[in-house]
């Protein structure tokens, strides 16, 4: 299920501007990549580049490489969105469907895959659910809207519609930073259980949610504003946050800076 | 630099005003504070001591709420007005009138005695509308996906302005086209449809000119801009996020705008359509120049003939009398009703999903 990623020099840009600049690394599959560094890195826009999302806003492109067990995802060829099935995201704010129910929204993606038996769809929703840990909690209301739930129960939501899809890797975009800690806590719980099955890579601002949660970490820096964002240094979590062996990452995990 | 130390003057004052709300630089300031102008003026409140300040008894805030107040109170003693005017003046023609007023298919108030029925005229104000919104609504929203969604954003803006101005098109200038230039095309059309489809009883034979289908067309194209440009602003307000929770799922652009754009803007289409609707049913100068004249019921689209209500108003009122007046208003009283029934509906049909449409705002 959970698949290998490589990229190998990745600029992108918002239209003139050069957001970040040749990053280069590699994501082990079934581990959990946290990607940290200060706000208007490029982490974000790293993140983007992965599930080819960044596109989608106008003038923005992407160059270099990025591979999928060894299969350009930025190939002429290749469907985009079988990439984005693929690639699955969950973002920063939660953004249930507002007008499907809990389940409707579970279930989206596999409608959108042409995917009509009731029977299958509901197998499927409930499976998803029990992996977000949100099952026990909307078991008895799967038809009433889901931007009736809390934030954090909003949140797992998005993530069990995005794993509804069964995607080879979940992309989290700073998923905890509109949520309260006891929500944080269960979305972190939950990144543990589902490394098992996906490749996650999550943007956070958060170091020590960096530390509690990922196996290895990417840390990202800009010299000034306006320069583009670069892979400062790449590493085990554990040595990023003990032995860092770059002064800038010191700087930064110690609070120095940034 | 000549009106320095007036300003100055003006700070110093504003300065010792504010410092007379202490209470401990009694002496001197407040001394200073009074031929300000503001002789006995009670503590104002700015500053951190003395009780807390009055409500005030009068003022913006109180006069705004009345302003506010008497503007929607306006609004009931008018329509209030107008209903009771309309009433008191249908009712003495609808008493003379011999014939039955809903089945009648004819209009002679000014004979003795007078016959006239409204049933031909609703129908046809009806059958035109919808016909319209038939014909306008899927161009209109297609249009309106377009702008928001499909079209790069100059091109979109450019557009959307281009249709807008269709808008302020004055109606007349719509009826007297569709009369001299577009009657023919229509009728070309109108043997084309009989010759193919003749078997559809709604494209039947002629005689082919100002016919409800020429009607509903130039009625079609006057609602089309009220229709897109609401609808394009509704789409584009489909948050950003919605839509990229959907095309991360891997949707296609037309999928994005299934799952995201129309859901969402759903409640906002039905009621741009309604306002669409609104404006059909009361369209008066370019039914009138448009449609046939007759008063008879008939589905045939494709024949001459046709009316409606406030068609019938405007090529009437000339002629009429007292009752023929009489007759005319009675007829706006149901065209006024059809349009409350109709809001009715839609009001009905957003209310049903309201769950989904609040938790939504």
């Amino acid at each position: 299920m959970a698949k290998r990623i490589e990229a190998t020099d990745v600029t992108a840009y918002y239209g003139g501007f050069k957001a970040i600049e040749n990053i280069s690394l590699t994501v082990e599959p079934k581990t959990v990549t946290a990607l940290i560094g200060p706000s208007g890195c490029g982490k974000s826009t790293f993140l983007r580049s992965i599930n080819r999302m960044h596109e989608v806003l106008p003038g923005a492109r992407v160059e270099g490489s990025l591979t999928i067990d060894n299969q350009d995802i930025y190939d002429r060829d290749v469907d985009v969105t079988a990439v984005r099935r693929m690639i699955g995201m969950v973002f920063q704010r939660p953004n249930p469907f507002p007008t499907m129910s809990i389940f409707e929204n579970v279930v989206a993606g596999l409608r959108l895959n042409g995917v009509r038996r009731k029977s299958i769809l509901e197998e499927a929703a409930e499976k998803a659910l029990r992996s977000a840990n949100l099952w026990d909690e909307v078991k008895d209301r799967l038809g009433k809207p889901g931007a009736g739930l809390s934030g954090g129960q909003q949140q797992r939501l998005c993530i069990a519609r995005t794993i509804a899809v069964e995607p080879q890797v979940v992309l989290m975009d700073e998923p905890c930073s509109a949520l309260d800690p006891i929500s944080t806590l269960a979305i972190e719980d939950l990144m543990f259980q589902l490394k098992d099955k996906f490749t996650i890579i999550i943007v956070t601002h958060n170091m020590q949610q960096a530390a509690r949660v990922s196996d290895r970490t990417a840390f990202f820096s800009i010299e000034k504003t306006g320069d583009p964002g670069r892979l400062i240094e790449y590493d085990n979590t554990q040595k990023i946050f003990s032995n860092p062996s770059q002064k800038k990452t010191e700087d930064y995990i110690t609070g120095r800076f940034g | 630099m000549g009106d320095t130390p007036h300003r100055s003057a003006h700070a110093g004052t504003g300065g010792t005003r504010v410092a007379t709300s202490h209470e401990w630089p009694a002496g001197a300031s407040a001394r200073v504070a009074e031929p300000s102008g503001t002789p006995g003026m009670p503590d104002n409140g700015l500053g951190g001591g003395g009780g807390l300040p009055r409500a005030r008894a009068f003022g913006a805030e109180r006069a705004f709420r009345g302003l506010t107040l008497a503007a929607g109170t306006t609004v009931l003693v008018v329509i209030a007005a107008i209903a009771i005017f309309l009433i008191a003046k249908a009712v003495p023609a609808l008493r003379a009138n011999s014939e039955s007023f809903w089945t009648f298919e004819g209009w002679f108030p000014n004979d003795d005695p007078p016959k006239f029925g409204i049933g031909a005229l609703a129908f046809g104000t009806v059958l035109t509308a919808l016909l319209a919104l038939l014909m306008a609504v899927p161009v209109a929203l297609g249009i309106a996906l377009y702008l928001s969604h499909y079209a790069p954003r100059r091109l979109g803006n450019g557009l959307g302005f281009l249709i807008d101005l269709l808008a302020a098109v004055p109606s007349v200038v719509f009826g007297l086209w569709g009369r001299d230039y577009f009657a023919q095309p229509v009728a070309d059309l109108s043997a084309w449809l009989n010759r193919y489809f003749g078997w559809i009883p709604i494209f039947g034979d002629g005689p082919y000119g100002n016919s409800i289908l020429l009607g509903s067309v130039v009625l079609a194209i006057m609602v089309l801009p009220i229709v897109t440009s609401l609808s394009r602003e509704v789409f584009r307000q489909t948050p950003t996020a919605n839509e990229e929770a959907a095309l991360a799922l891997g949707a296609t652009r037309w999928e994005m705008v299934r799952t995201a754009v129309l859901p969402y803007g759903r409640p906002g289409v039905i009621a741009a359509v309604m306002l669409g609707l609104g404006r059909a049913l009361g369209e008066t100068i370019a039914l009138a120049l448009t449609l046939g004249s007759t008063y008879a019921i008939s589905f045939n689209i494709l024949q001459s003939g046709g009316n409606s209500i406030a068609a019938n108003i405007a090529n009437r009122f000339a002629e009429a009398n007292d009752t023929g007046r009489g007759a005319l208003i009675a007829s706006g009283l149901v065209l006024f009703a059809i349009t409350l029934i109709v809001n009715i509906t839609a009001r009905a049909i957003i209310y049903r999903r309201r769950e989904f449409t609040e938790s939504a705002a």
